[in-house]
């Protein structure tokens, strides 16, 4: 960067340069930030949520006054209350808080990076993917406020209940849309950035892995978003024109014959859902599978075991969640040699996903492990996401899903996928990335310090889910089951998962201190302070505008960690000369 | 800047393509699965109802949509056309084919309305039938397809054209990509036409 | 396409026999339907001269017919994915609907 460009650089508006920007960097870190605030206030609906569940018709006690009459008269939650936070929890956690956080800030702030581009292909896009999102986010945000609240129908939306819920269904379809949008905008720029603007050298076998990830999750964004586009505009179609798209004929509400007209089909809804929301469930792992690896391959000191069949079994896992969604259909009485193949694709796709996992652990083996905070998130993420993992096969299968369907049990697993395997992953990527994107490292005592806790409480949360599950306890239930004969002897766990809730919530305290306190760490960390070898480390820590001081060139694949012919335990991509010690690098 | 992002005009060596190209094509793949989505549902209603109508029952008129398919197809020969103008230098004839394209678009739009507006005279909503449902469904996020890729034509016909004195390259590309656009709003149109119409 | 290798005369030649053809190909369509065939055959021959407009379109005004291998292999996935989204929603509900009336 020339002296001249500097300063023309400099001369950016403060709008221009933190709000509107076109840098991907910027954008990235707009995203991280976004999705944590939405990531904690949907946190914060479920901890009110489990309230009501450990203590039913109690009155919150102090807060719960705050919410008004049509919320919580006296202090008790209102069933309609419950449906909405329960509805805006899933929908807030999932599409404004870990899809956002692991595409749109990891994704946006390091793939360009680690390719060794100077932006996106299409900065103007990305600036717009942004905005979209935030202003789904809003709508999302504000449909709390319209007459009847929120949505109340669950995340999954379902008609003839959606189809017939007050006001705040529209708004979360409309919501729905500009979060769709936004995704679509992202995703063709992420594949185009990843196809386009390799540095040289750079083939796609040398790759990192999170570049993989980020590339397959981009292709499930593109062609699984839009059915549930469409799916959106019928039911809104639905809602506003009443039209029967989804509405039954026949169908009484309230005492009355409904006027649907024709006959439409609540399962049209379903299939067009989780079209969506199947492949939906791997852009919310992929990344995070991404990030460990990186991070393990960091602090293990070794190269990733098995790079080559995890590339291969990535691809065959994004293919292949395309077909496995009526998985989530067993109980809409569809015929049997379609679950038969439904069961099959999804007993098959476990296996890239296992492949994926033990290469993972298999290079821990005989590797020097530093245990930095980064680190111990990456390795509880293993045990967590092959709970989550395992815990999915009987879901898979109809047979034993008949009993689990509905229960806490499907919560617990999809849970141990997303909160403990996927945010520890984001949590990893956040403390690895934070001094590129700060140049400045967080406090490993903090980190520390809010690892422990995390983990103990996380199982605290979703094992006796399990439990409950397996007793039969469906989830949904205002009261947590109160009144079922069959729940009461798994009713006291209620207690202990709020118990940890509430402890979790303590537990991000260090993490909150700990990201805005090191912003003011003296010590600043170089460009490269793990000794990676990744693109993202040839960069100046914070990288500038475009990026690289200079076009870095790839001579060799992604993780050359002690690599016998060489003094150093690490040898960059970025470095042409394999004897050379890599000082220049580390500055 | 400090580094200008390659491969905006210029096709990448090793892929052949430039970022427009690319990115246009990734957009329609999604645009693939969008309509995917409507037609999957317009299946699934048709051979579950348990009272299916066709369009005939409702008048709609065939005459028009057959004109509209010509206007269509027209407007879509006269696109490449205006692309093919560019690739000869031939400025004025561009701005003669691409004013022919967005007056179909135009033609078609007001054909449209012209239908809409009899089967609302007629009593005939979106919530009238399942089918009518379908009809106004699928025909209207069309037509939202059609508006949009007029209005980007427009302008590339207008304002934007100032370009082909800058960059004449770069111009010619995105007349090719909004012709890719346009072609596939041709192309979902040759499928509705039978399927709502005829069918 | 990259603009400086094609015969711009020839291709434009092209442009005027696929929109020939086009023309045929919607006068065939509304011709079918006043075959009054039974719905399976007329479905069928409907979407078979829809599908064959379709692809002249795709081809030639779209310039697939020499388009490079990325475009080839994203379209190939959308068009699998396509007939997924579109058949096997249908088929888990054959147990449920009378394909008959």
């Amino acid at each position: 960067m020339s002296d001249h460009e500097h300063e023309h650089h400099e001369e950016l508006s403060f709008w221009r340069k933190y709000v509107f920007s076109t840098d991907h960097k910027v954008i990235g870190i707009q995203y991280t930030i976004t999705a944590l605030i939405f990531l904690f206030f949907g946190f914060t609906l479920m901890m009110l949520m489990r309230w009501q569940l450990a203590f039913p018709g109690k009155a919150l006690p102090i807060i719960g006054a705050l919410f008004g009459p049509d919320r919580m008269p006296g202090g008790i939650m209102l069933p309609e209350f419950y449906n909405q936070l329960g509805a805006m929890h899933g929908t807030i956690m999932v599409f404004m808080g870990v899809v956002p956080l692991a595409v749109g800030g990891f994704g946006n702030f390091v793939v360009p990076l680690q390719i060794g581009a100077p932006d996106m292909t299409f900065p103007r896009l990305n600036m717009l993917s942004y905005w979209c999102y935030f202003v789904g986010g809003v709508i999302m945000f504000a449909s709390f406020f319209v007459p009847g609240g929120a949505a109340q129908s669950g995340w999954t939306s379902y008609p003839p209940l959606s189809d017939i819920a007050t006001q705040g269904q529209t708004w979360w379809l409309c919501g729905m849309m500009a979060l769709i949008f936004s995704s679509l905008l992202g995703a063709i720029n992420f594949i185009t950035t990843i196809i386009q603007l390799r540095a040289p050298g750079l083939s796609f076998f040398r790759f990192p892995f999170f570049v993989w990830a980020q590339f397959v999750t981009s292709f499930l964004l593109l062609l699984a978003f839009p059915p549930l586009q469409a799916a959106s505009f019928f039911q809104l179609m639905d809602r506003i024109f009443g039209t029967s798209f989804f509405m039954p004929e026949g169908l009484v509400i309230s005492g009355e014959l409904s006027a649907a007209t024709g006959g439409g089909s609540p399962i049209l809804w379903q299939h067009l859902f989780w079209f969506l929301a199947h492949p939906e469930v791997y852009v919310l792992i992929l990344p995070a599978l991404g990030i460990v690896a990186e991070v393990i391959a960091n602090n293990t000191r070794r190269p990733i075991w098995g790079y080559k069949s995890m590339v291969y079994s990535l691809i065959f896992l994004g293919f292949m969640s395309f077909i496995v969604w009526a998985h989530h259909m067993f109980l809409t009485g569809m015929g049997s040699s379609m679950s038969a193949f439904f069961q099959t694709t999804t007993m098959i796709i476990s296996i890239p996903s296992v492949i994926i996992l033990t290469a993972l652990i298999l290079s821990l083996w005989g590797g020097s492990i530093r245990f930095t905070t980064p680190m111990l998130f990456a390795l509880a993420f293993l045990p967590m996401f092959g709970i989550g993992g395992l815990t999915g096969l009987p879901l898979g299968l109809a047979s034993t899903d008949i009993h689990l369907h509905d229960t806490y049990y499907v919560i617990g697993h999809f849970h141990y996928v997303v909160a403990p395997g996927t945010l520890f992953a984001m949590f990893a990527g956040i403390y690895y990335w934070y001094p590129k994107a700060t140049g400045r490292k967080m406090s490993d005592f903090l980190g520390k310090l809010h690892f422990w806790p995390s983990l103990i409480f996380m199982n605290g949360i979703f094992m006796p889910m399990m439990i409950q599950g397996l007793a039969g306890m469906q989830r949904r239930l205002y009261d947590g089951g109160e009144i079922y004969a069959h729940t009461q002897t798994a009713l006291h766990w209620h207690k202990v998962i709020s118990i940890s809730a509430w402890g979790l919530a303590l537990a991000q305290i260090p993490f909150i201190i700990n990201f805005f306190m090191s912003l003011r760490n003296p010590k600043t960390a170089g460009d490269n302070p793990w000794h990676s070898t990744t693109l993202e480390w040839a960069a100046p820590s914070p990288p500038p505008h475009g990026n690289f001081t200079e076009l870095p060139t790839v001579y060799r694949a992604a993780y050359e960690y002690s690599h016998p012919d060489h003094d150093e335990d690490y040898l960059p991509q970025f470095q042409a000369d394999r004897q050379a010690k890599p000082a220049a690098a580390t500055t | 800047m400090s580094m200008a992002i390659p491969y905006t005009v210029e096709p990448r060596p090793d892929t052949g393509l430039n970022n427009v190209k690319i990115g246009i094509w990734l957009f329609l793949a999604s645009e693939v699965m969008l309509f995917g989505g409507l037609f999957a549902g317009y299946i699934i209603l048709r051979v579950g109802s348990t009272d299916w109508l066709p369009g005939s029952h409702f008048g709609l008129s065939v005459p028009l949509a057959f004109t509209n398919t010509l206007v269509l197809i027209t407007s879509s020969v006269t696109m490449v056309m205006a692309w093919a103008s560019l690739i000869r230098k031939d400025f004025s004839k561009y701005r003669l084919y691409m004013g022919i394209t967005v007056l179909c678009g135009l033609g078609f739009m007001v054909i449209k309305y012209i239908e809409y507006t009899s089967k609302f005279s007629h009593g005939y909503y979106p919530s009238t039938h399942i089918f009518l449902a379908l009809y106004f469904t699928l025909t209207g996020l069309h037509g939202i397809h059609v508006i949009a890729g007029m209005s980007y034509n427009a302008y590339l016909w207008g304002p934007g054209a100032k370009m082909w004195e800058t960059a004449p390259e770069q111009f010619t590309n995105r007349v090719e990509a909004s012709g890719l656009f346009w072609h596939f709003v041709d192309l979902v149109w040759i499928f509705l036409f039978p399927v709502l119409y005829l069918l | 396409m990259s603009h400086h290798d094609i015969d711009i005369d020839k291709t434009v030649r092209t442009y005027m026999l696929v929109f020939g053809a086009l023309i045929i190909g919607t006068i065939l369509t509304v011709a079918a339907s006043y075959l009054h065939l039974p719905p399976g055959p007329g479905i069928a021959l409907a979407l078979l001269i829809a599908c064959a407009k379709g692809s002249l379109v795709v081809l030639f005004f779209m310039h697939l017919i020499d388009e490079k291998k990325f475009i080839y292999w994203l379209m190939g996935l959308a068009v699998v994915f396509f007939a997924f989204e579109l058949f096997v929603p249908l088929l888990t509900e054959l147990d449920n609907i009378n394909l008959g009336s």
